[in-house]
This record gives C-alpha cells, structure tokens and sequence, in this order.
C-alpha cells in the first residue's frame, strides 16, 4: 500500500510541486538586501577594523613598546622596535602592523596593557599600493587622533564586560 | 518620394526582391529574439534574486533596466582566448554550430494566423531534427577545446540530449497523432475553441513530459550537469572566453525561448486566444476586442509563462545525479510517453469530445 502511494506520488511530482510553492512563497518575501553604500549594519563597539594607536589626553602617546602585542600575533604581522627616550621612558621608534598578514583577531588589542593598541570601526579602507597597506607608526597615530572620540565610546561601552 | 523608392524595388529581379524580403522577415524575428535573450537573462537573475530574498541586479541605468547591455558590452569587449592544444578550427565552429539550430527553428513557428516565416508541412519534424542539430556544438566545444572539464562536459551533455530527445519526440507524436499534421499552423488551428479544447488536457502527461524533457534538452537546472559548477568547473564551455562564450549563453537562452515557444504552440494553443467562446460581440469592442481576441500577445503571454516556470525550477531544485537523469529519461518518461500514446489512439478512436469529434 505504501509502495503504491510512494510511486503515486513520486508520478504526480507531489513532491517537486511542494518544493516549488515554498519557492514561490519567497519570491513575495521581503527583500533582506544591504544596500551597502547607502545603507549600512550596525556595528558592534567591539567591531575589529583598522588599527589605531592611543595617546593620552595630554598628548603622550600610550604605547610603552612592551612588545605583548607583537608576540601574541598570531599572524607575526607585527613589528617593534624600541629605545630609551631622553626623559628615561621606554617607547617605540617603530610600530608597524602589516595589513596584508592581519588577520584582525583583535588578541593586539587585549594583550595591551595600557590599551594603546586597538581596533577602530574602520573597515572602509584600500590600498592602491602593496606598501599603502603597511601601517607605521605614524599612521596608526594618525588614526588614532582622528578617531580619538568614537574608540573612547567603544572602550567605555565594553568597559564593564573586560 | 514613397514612388521613387517604389521604383527602385522594382529595377530589382524577382528572385533578389523575394530573398531581400525573407532576409527582413529574418531580421524581424532575430533581433526582438536576441533582445529577449538580454533580458531572459536579466529576469533571471532578479527572479532568482526575489525568490532568494535578495533584490537581485539594480544598479546599471533605473532599477538596472541596463544590466544586460553592460554585460554585452563586457563580453564584446573581452578577449578571445584559444587554449594551445585546440583545435583552433573546431574550436571557432562550435559556438556557431550551437547557436545555428537554435535560430534556425525559428522559422517556423507560427507567431500569428499569417505571420510566420516558412509554413512548411513538416515544421514538426523540422523542429525535432533541428534542435537535436544543437548538441553538435556542444560535443564538438568540448572535443576541440582540449580540455577534460570540456571534454567530461560535452559527453554528459550528449547522453543526457540523446535519451531526452527520445521522450520529446514521443510526447510530439502524441501531438501530431492529435492535430493529425506535421505543420505547426495546422496544429495551433486543431486546437481552437477555448482553454479547454487546447491538448494540454488530454495530452496532460505529455504535456509535462515534453517541458520537462525540454528543460533537460536545454542543459537547464535541475538538468545541467553538463556545466556543473561544482564537478567540472562549466562543463563544454570552461576554455570559452569572451565573445565564443557569449554565443553559447546566446544559444542556451535562445533554446530555452524555443522550447517555451514550441510547448505553448503545441499544447497551449499558440496564438490563439482563450477567451474564444464568448459572445462575438465581446471580440468587436475597437481595442479591447482586439486585445482579447486571438493574436501574436497570446503566444508570447504563454511563452512567458513557461520562462518564468524555467527559472522557477532553476530556483528550486538541486541538481539531478547523472545516473537519475538517465533513470528519469529512460526508464520513466520514455513508458509515460508510449503508454499515453496507446491512450491517445483510444481516445481518437472514440472520438473523444471536445478533442477529436
């Protein structure tokens, strides 16, 4: 008796014919299309984009080249090189983070003791060179003060989950 | 003016005036195809695009009515690559070999009560031996491509037309058993009256059969192991760039038109309307009248319908198995389509009413 139903309806295609309906109900869904540049997600504060390095209110800049974050980089795309300053800190003279190895875990970032380190909102960016793609440390900088605003709000938003 | 032109046309030959006139019938019939194909192909990908809860292409010209003229272009201006070990004869005349048979057909369907190019007797016939002419280009792209994708491409693509084309000449023999002629204008008039007097009713099973196996003669989803993606990178035409490559898509597309075309004249009444029956007063009303009344927009709503039905099951279905595609052709649609035929010949033997009185 099942065999015969089986085969009736293996014959009459019931089947396809339910698979077909649960297409043609979609095709009268709503269309859950991004369309990115004018419309955008939400980020998360804890968005991991671009690097940036922090200063201080005063202007210092945070990153005391303990080098946490160059050996917890999985992808080795970290680079630091570091000299005594005349004032007797100890501080960078070359912080580079080379995009084209990052692989944006954002394990820079929570290694930093003094969060100077971080992962901006930025995911919006391009290089047109291989070497635009290499972040020094002015550049970071740079992203840093432009940024200086947002990355506080994030680090204050996620303050009370670290 | 309109005398010295009409002077000029008779300084032509008899003979030159009648090849000039088939040569803009042709033109007339190719170029709203070819337009057809640009944007089956646009249609496609927003379908395909709606039924996936995307919006599908937007963004050349408003709502990206452009699209397909930017990807002509893109194709156009692309660069004709021939692999080294190809046989570069072979490899150019394949592409038209595809797309030969695939506008060749066209030139009997009957688009309206005197509009078609060639009211030949055997159109049917016609039709059967031109769109099986059509794996030619397949087998021999994936032969003189040089290429084991290509090659693994076109043999599955040969098999699999081979069988199909076995139970689409069943399911045409029960049409031809119904109108009792070979010619494609006969066969639309067979069926006038109204929507139920058209074959798809008794020829219900065939009907299915014949689309069925039209969408596997066309290499379509859920039938195109041919090209597939995930096997064999695209089946016959990887090693195909360019303008070779766009021949072909103009081929599949124009085929699948064909089949659209074919199975709303065979069993959807062709330009006939479905509305005859109604008072003949309705059909005197100045537009409305015509618009109701039988003509080429019938044809081509039918047509639609079954193009829509193409990308449906595009959307829906996953791929066949190959050893299921030949399961399906032989040993189910090709029992379907010989009995039903037996049922047919009973039912003209009754002379079944509406059908064969």
């Amino acid at each position: 008796m099942q065999a015969i139903k089986n085969y009736l309806k293996s014959l009459l295609l019931w089947e396809l014919i339910q698979g077909l309906r649960v297409t043609g109900r979609h095709l009268f869904r709503r269309k859950i299309t991004v369309q990115y540049p004018e419309e955008k997600t939400p980020l998360s504060p804890r968005f991991r984009g671009l690097h940036a390095l922090r200063r201080y209110p005063n202007g210092e800049e945070r990153c005391i080249a303990c080098k946490l974050c160059e050996a917890v980089c999985p992808a080795v795309a970290i680079t630091i090189e570091s000299e005594e300053r005349e004032d007797g800190t100890r501080r960078t003279t070359r912080y580079d983070i080379d995009l084209t190895k990052c692989i944006f875990c954002g394990f820079c970032e929570e290694s930093c003791p003094v969060d100077s380190i971080v992962e901006t909102r930025i995911f919006e960016y391009h290089g047109e060179a291989r070497g635009d793609l290499l972040m020094t440390k002015e550049r970071l900088l740079e992203v840093g003060d432009l940024m200086e605003q947002e990355i506080a709000k994030d680090r204050a938003a996620d303050a009370m989950y670290r | 003016m309109f005398e010295t032109l009409h002077g000029i046309w008779q300084v032509f030959p008899e003979g030159l005036r009648l090849v000039i006139i088939i040569l803009l019938k042709i033109v007339a019939i190719l170029v709203p195809l070819m337009l057809c194909v640009a944007y089956l192909t646009f249609a496609e990908r927003k379908i395909i695009g709606y039924i996936q809860a995307r919006i599908g292409p937007n963004r050349v010209g408003p709502r990206g009515w452009l699209q397909p003229i930017a990807d002509v272009c893109k194709l156009l201006l692309k660069e004709i690559t021939i692999p080294s070990g190809a046989n570069r004869f072979l490899f150019l005349l394949a592409p038209i070999l595809a797309i030969a048979p695939a506008f060749a057909a066209w030139a009997v369907i009957p688009f309206d009560d005197v509009k078609v190019l060639s009211n030949i007797n055997a159109g049917l016939l016609y039709i059967l031996a031109l769109t099986s002419l059509g794996i030619y280009g397949v087998i021999i792209a994936g032969w003189a491509s040089n290429s084991k994708y290509a090659f693994l491409g076109s043999m599955r693509s040969a098999a699999q037309i081979v069988s199909y084309e076995i139970a689409m000449g069943f399911a045409l023999v029960g049409v031809l058993m119904a109108a009792r002629s070979l010619n494609l204008q006969d066969i639309v008039l067979a069926q006038q009256g109204n929507v139920l007097h058209w074959f798809w009713l008794p020829l219900l099973p065939l009907f299915v059969v014949y689309f069925v196996s039209g969408v596997a003669e066309t290499n379509r989803a859920p039938f195109d192991v041919a090209e597939g993606e995930s096997e064999i990178v695209a089946g016959f035409h990887v090693e195909y760039a360019g303008m070779t490559f766009a021949i072909f898509f103009l081929a599949e597309y124009a085929n699948m038109i064909l089949i659209s075309i074919l199975a709303s004249v065979f069993f959807l009444g062709g330009w006939l309307s479905p509305l005859e029956g109604l008072p003949a007063s309705l059909f005197e009303v100045p537009i409305m009248g015509t618009l109701l009344g039988p003509g080429m927009h019938w044809l081509f709503l039918k047509t639609s319908i079954f193009l829509f039905l193409f990308i449906w099951l595009r959307a829906t279905f996953p791929r066949y198995r190959y050893d299921q595609i030949m399961r399906l052709g032989w040993k189910v649609f090709i029992p379907i389509t010989i009995l039903w035929l037996v049922v047919i010949g009973v039912l003209i033997m009754a002379a079944v009413p509406p059908w064969f009185n």
